[in-house]
């Protein structure tokens, strides 16, 4: 993955769990963020499908089970949508 | 794209920048920058996760700044049939950009109908000031929505019926329990009706009913007081049905709506908000070159400008409809523009393809100084104030350079093709109104008679004089259904001569209304120039010996001219035949009623206290000479078609 998506991504989920970017890496999970739960959930994949322009399958949405993992997704979507 | 104060793609921005700001700004203790520097970014990047960020760090200033943001509360409950819960960060953040704070309680699911019925509900215990009513055709008209195929036409008949009864029922009960607005979202249709195209064939099919369900909404919420509809139906048709829905969010977490349009829902609801909350403005300020008119005059000359039926002059007539429309609700139209003031007036005056001329608008500011000076002045010529204006124009530089001198303007982005002109300025929930008075639709000509009678004013030698010539007549009236709308109007609105700035809605007037020891009166005003309509409200009780006023205000057009004296005279004359001794009012001063500041000592009140809030004056009924002014022909109605006063 590159890092631009990474960052991207990282920022979103900053805004979305009010933590600092610095503190969330590619493995930071609802395990780490205390405040990932359910309708954090929701929330961060509606503003994954706003920024990125992409939208996510059921499926999809099970994986993401870190940052890092949404990221990937982000991308691959990316890529096979273009 | 509706936008309806941000138009995101037109700047170019760096958001993690401003974020740093802003929490920078925090730590440093410049809160008002601080708010201000949030509300840029949210203008930038209206997104989910701005949204987080933006109401987080509201939260964070309302805690710090002891006085408070300079922002008006607003209480909204949302009674719902879906997932809404996404939405509200993008709605509080919406309401920051419009100067409000909102406060947002959400229903749980599906349980509106005991929201509604029950007046110890959650609902009720939250005392929101607005309610919004969002169920889905699927919830509200399950049979019609699902089955429809297996009903037989009377059924299907039966079924929307019971519909409408039941919401007729909920909305009595509601407006029982509580005075808070209502919006109603209207049934959306069924994008592919169960019989396709033999639905639209009849009146009774699909979506002929719930058609039919819309138009009794409408109905029965016309007749109450502050019961509005939102046609959700035309929401989702705006934004195209296959756009707006997302069936995998739906069948996931009953989200309807897709991801990318949780925003346009946010700032439909804003539209009623914003009217109810008084944030609303007065007057549009607009640009000429490039905003009235493709080019510039002063260059491209009257036949080098492009306005006209055609493309791409039709782009700008389209413009000027939006204009003539707000002007027929009452909001004044007002030019400020950087040009040589011949050119422009010709243009204004004789161009063909202009739909708008000079005589449309109430002031006009066509020279070469900075537009934050001119737009103070056309404030001030007009009487209102600076929050009170709209500003129009196609020039980035020129927008922040008067969010940054007068950031109570409310700046509306243009967007870059002149073809989204019209809708921008139309989608601006800032111009919206929800009910409108006559004199709303008269204020234009009422100001251009104004502009008339300041100049008669300065050939008089004595004030009294003047008043004579004016040949006031004025029409003294306990308040009717007729007059509740713009009585409450007034409240919300009037910020100079108003003694209290107490601020009431339509229902709560009207509960007040019902009460035997209160008393509401209006005050219509005419003079040889024109009529100015219903311009000011008393609102008095009675408690023991004395009757207090409770509010006591005049519109701006009529300040200084003696009416005051007429309408609190008229208040002490009913108090003293009720047998009260003594008339008490408070005088609570704000920034901007300096102008009521006197009023009392005036009128021969004498004061009795003065705390932190304002001070509490008394006038001896006994002993008191008030009386109207005989230059005034005073009217008065007897009595009501309640048969109060």
């Amino acid at each position: 993955m590159t890092d631009s998506t990474f960052e991207q991504v990282r920022n979103v989920a900053s805004d979305i769990f009010g933590i600092p970017g610095d503190k969330i890496t590619a493995e930071s999970s609802p395990e780490t963020i205390e405040n990932w739960d359910s309708m954090q959930h929701l929330n961060l994949v509606l503003a994954i499908e706003e920024k990125f322009r992409v939208q996510l399958e059921p499926e999809d949405i099970e994986q993401m089970k870190n940052i890092g993992a949404v990221a990937a997704l982000v991308e691959k979507l990316q890529s096979t949508a273009s | 794209m509706s936008n309806s104060i941000s138009n995101p793609k037109a700047v170019e921005h760096n958001p993690p920048n401003l974020r740093a700001e802003v929490d920078r700004l925090i730590a440093q203790g410049a809160f008002d920058l601080a708010a201000r520097r949030l509300s840029e970014l949210w203008r930038r990047d209206p997104a989910s996760g701005t949204a987080s960020f933006v109401i987080s760090r509201i939260d964070e200033l309302r805690e710090k700044t002891r006085e408070g943001l300079a922002l008006a509360k607003f209480k909204l409950a949302i009674l719902r049939s879906f997932t809404v819960e996404p939405i509200v960060p993008l709605l509080r953040a919406e309401a920051f950009a419009y100067g409000i704070d909102l406060e947002v309680h959400v229903g749980d699911f599906n349980t509106y109908v005991q929201d509604m019925l029950d007046s110890q509900s959650s609902l009720y215990r939250f005392a929101p000031d607005a309610v919004v009513l969002a169920v889905r055709s699927d919830q509200a008209a399950p049979e019609l929505w699902r089955d429809f195929a297996d009903l037989a036409p009377e059924a299907a008949q039966q079924a929307a019926e019971r519909v409408v009864r039941g919401y007729e029922q909920w909305i009595g009960a509601f407006r029982k329990h509580s005075q808070a607005a209502l919006i109603i979202h209207s049934l959306e249709r069924p994008s592919s009706p169960s019989l396709g195209v033999l639905d639209d064939q009849s009146e009774a099919g699909q979506s002929g009913l719930i058609r039919r369900i819309n138009r009794e909404l409408r109905r029965i919420a016309a007749g109450f007081h502050g019961v509005y509809v939102l046609d959700y139906d035309a929401l989702v048709t705006r934004h195209g049905s296959e756009h707006w829905h997302d069936e995998r969010k739906w069948l996931m977490a009953r989200l309807p709506i897709a991801a990318g349009h949780l925003l346009h829902m946010a700032r439909e609801w804003m539209r009623f908000i914003v009217p109810l909350s008084g944030r609303t403005s007065k007057v549009l300020v607009v640009d000429l070159d490039n905003t009235l008119w493709g080019g510039v005059i002063g260059e491209d000359g009257m036949s080098g400008i492009e306005v006209g039926a055609e493309y791409p002059g039709a782009a700008y007539q389209a413009l000027h409809r939006a204009l003539l429309d707000l002007s027929r609700k009452g909001i004044l139209l007002a030019v400020c523009s950087k040009n040589n003031l011949d050119d422009a007036m010709e243009a204004l005056e004789k161009h063909p393809g202009m739909l708008v001329r000079a005589n449309h608008f109430a002031a006009l500011r066509i020279n070469w100084t900075d537009k934050a000076q001119n737009l103070r002045e056309i404030a001030q010529e007009l009487n209102v104030g600076i929050d009170a204006l709209a500003f129009l124009d196609d020039n980035p530089f020129e927008r922040e350079q008067v969010r940054a001198a007068l950031p109570e303007v409310t700046v509306i982005d243009l967007p870059k093709n002149p073809l989204e002109y019209a809708s921008a300025l139309r989608n601006c929930a800032a111009l919206e109104r929800l009910t409108l008075s006559s004199e709303d639709q008269q204020r234009t000509e009422m100001y251009a008679a104004q502009k008339q009678r300041a100049g008669v004013e300065q050939n008089f030698q004595s004030k009294e004089d003047f008043f004579r010539f004016l040949e006031q007549e004025a029409e003294l009236e306990p308040v009717s259904d007729l007059t509740l709308a713009r009585v409450a109007q007034l409240t919300q609105k009037t910020n100079q001569f108003n003694l209290t700035t107490r601020r009431y809605t339509e229902p709560q007037l009207a509960e007040m209304a019902k009460q035997p020891e209160w008393h509401i009166f209006s005050i219509k005003v005419r003079d040889r120039f024109g009529d100015h309509g219903l311009v000011g409200v008393a609102i008095a009780h009675d408690e023991g010996e004395q009757c207090e006023v409770d509010t006591f205000l005049l519109s701006c057009r009529v300040i200084g001219r003696t009416v005051e004296t007429a309408l609190l005279a008229h208040l002490a004359e009913r108090a003293a035949q009720r047998g009260r001794k003594r008339l008490m009012g408070w005088f609570l001063p704000t920034k901007k009623n300096a102008p009521a500041r006197d009023f009392y000592p005036q009128h021969g009140f004498e004061r009795q206290e003065t705390n932190g809030a304002g001070s509490l004056w008394a006038l001896d009924l006994k002993s008191a000479t008030l009386r109207c002014p005989d230059w005034i022909k005073l009217r008065t109605a007897e009595t009501t078609p309640g048969g109060k006063n």
